[in-house]
């Protein structure tokens, strides 16, 4: 690695660590994060390859009311890294990835936390009518988001290329090694359950159902093929759902004494 | 106050760096007020257009400053309604500072409630497992798709949220509590959970090679697998059973974290014991 690619690398993690936050124009997203770091890092198709991978695992990692996704920025850019210059597999990638993910948790609780005490400086600022003031209490706590990536990225960029990395890898038993691949087949399950349990939707399940049997005894249909039936299943449900026809709940309802007569004519 | 001014409107200038605002609401997120520097830093163009004494914008800074929390990009919408709120407050309208933060307050649980389905358990996982299954064969049309496929989603919905909710003021309330939005909702949640379901079988790989039973038939050895007897059951059972025990494990408050990591042992442990294979 050069010093214009460490440059790139911590501006693509900074980059990252201000969309984990914003969760706006979802840079911080694996498929995104690990396609930018291995452009930046001359190894564009591993990077799509693992950042592919790594967004099964995090489908369905979100921010939904107070409660906090596992960090995908942190994850994406270090496993990237790791992968790339450290010339590991996508499996070794996804090993690390996950634990990555539960401490740039940590830090973003942590930043979050500090950010509070520019939320009390813009109160002041707010005081005086101080436009700019606010503005950048704002920035100030984008900005920690951003180094919360960028400085552990930058630390594991300085010494991925080094066989200290390789030498903790390699001590790594393969039992772990084989079993965390393992587990990379179902860990995506998590990820479905988030976002199952997010819908709050319980009188819906039977379409999970439908889209499992289907998905299941139809393995030669592919993702786009299955979007089209599950659209096609969401219109019908709406067409054919009582709840929106005010014109059938209207006759239940029984307000309109007489209305009988002039639906015949009608 | 009975009087009533002339105010001037937002202008397309405004509009177009309330937008730009808007993007980076979230910004400062904290676990006090959550959004509430954003939103504030979100409405100051409104805010400078409309109050021009500085009690009065110092006033309308501190009433963005509460406390917020929604799904981000349908917010806009809220911000319309707000900035024409406001702008009804400094003609002199009858429109004291409790209504303003109550129309915020009050939108964001049913925006959110339409927002959440559609945008993080709909629009995002699906585009996410396309450009996923694309990139995993090294297609950078994966990444591409996914990258301009939501975000041109999340602009449209900012910019005509925005411009909805601005025009519409207070009317945009029935909107949200009807039927319409609610359809859209509904429709949102059938599709995401169909491709759920869908993903659970296809892009789970679970293989149990455990020989249960073993025998001889005709001189060669039949191994009877873990593996066989279940996908004769139902195949994708194993996954499917998974998948429920994790939604059962994040309702009673487990962190997703925690459950990951379980995963993890699950897959170690089972690969020692030879349960699992590769």
């Amino acid at each position: 690695m050069n010093t214009m690619q460490f440059i790139l690398v911590i501006l693509v993690a900074l980059i990252c660590g201000m969309a984990s936050v914003l969760d706006e124009r979802q840079f911080h997203r694996p498929i995104v994060a690990c396609t930018l770091i291995g452009l930046v890092l001359g190894d564009l198709h591993t990077g799509i390859i693992l950042g592919g991978s790594l967004e099964l695992i995090a489908l369905g990692w979100m921010n939904v009311g107070a409660a906090m996704a596992p960090d995908a920025a942190l994850a994406s850019t270090i496993s990237a890294i790791v992968v790339i210059v450290g010339h590991q597999s996508i499996g070794e990638g996804i090993a690390i990835a996950v634990p990555l993910a539960a401490a740039g948790q940590v830090l973003t609780i942590f930043v979050r936390t500090i950010t509070v005490f520019f939320q009390h400086q813009a109160d002041h600022f707010a005081a005086e009518a101080n436009f700019r003031g606010v503005e950048w209490c704002h920035i100030g706590g984008l900005f920690l988001q951003g180094l919360r990536v960028a400085i552990p990225t930058g630390a594991v960029a300085a010494i991925a290329g080094t066989s200290l990395v390789s030498q903790w890898l390699d001590a790594i038993p393969p039992v772990v090694t084989h079993g965390l691949q393992v587990s990379g087949g179902f860990i995506v399950v998590v990820g479905y359950a988030m976002v199952i349990n997010m819908m709050k939707a319980r009188s819906l399940m039977p379409f999970f159902f439908i889209g499992f049997t289907l998905a299941t005894f139809m393995t030669g249909i592919n993702l786009v093929g299955l979007g089209i039936l599950g659209a096609c299943a969401a219109v019908v449900y709406v067409q054919l759902n009582p709840d929106f026809h005010d014109s059938i709940k209207a006759p239940a309802a029984a307000t309109n004494v007489g209305s009988d007569d002039d639906d015949v004519l009608g | 106050m009975t009087e009533v001014k002339k105010v001037e409107s937002l202008t397309k200038k405004d509009i177009i760096s309330t937008y730009f605002r808007s993007t980076f609401m979230l910004g400062s997120f904290n676990f006090e007020r959550m959004q509430a520097i954003g939103v504030a830093v979100t409405m100051i163009p409104a805010i400078k257009r409309f109050y021009h004494k500085k009690e009065d914008q110092a006033a309308a800074l501190k009433r963005h400053l509460e406390f917020f929390n929604t799904t981000p990009w349908p917010a806009s919408a809220i911000f319309g309604v707000t900035a024409a709120m406001e702008q009804k407050k400094a003609e002199g309208g009858d429109i004291d500072e409790a209504a303003i933060t109550n129309v915020k307050i009050g939108l964001m649980g049913p925006l959110a409630g339409i927002g959440d389905p559609i945008f993080w358990g709909t629009a995002r996982p699906i585009l996410a497992a396309l450009g996923a299954s694309l990139a995993m064969s090294g297609s950078i049309l994966g990444p591409l798709l996914f990258f301009f496929g939501i975000n041109i989603i999340r602009m449209l919905t900012r910019w005509y949220g925005f411009k909805v909710g601005y025009t519409q003021g207070t009317d945009i309330v029935q909107d949200v509590a009807g039927n319409r939005l609610k359809k859209l909702t509904q429709m949102a949640s059938v599709l995401g959970l169909f491709v759920m379901g869908s993903l659970v079988s296809k892009w789970t790989s679970i293989k149990m090679p455990l020989v249960l039973v073993s025998y001889k038939q005709a001189g060669k050895v039949v191994d009877t697998t873990m593996q066989g007897i279940l996908d004769s059951l139902l195949p994708g059972l194993v996954a499917l059973l998974m998948t429920f025990g994790c939604m059962w494990l994040l309702k009673h408050k487990v962190n997703a974290i925690w459950i990951i990591f379980g995963m993890f042992a699950i897959g170690i442990l089972g690969y020692w014991a030879g349960i699992f294979g590769l």
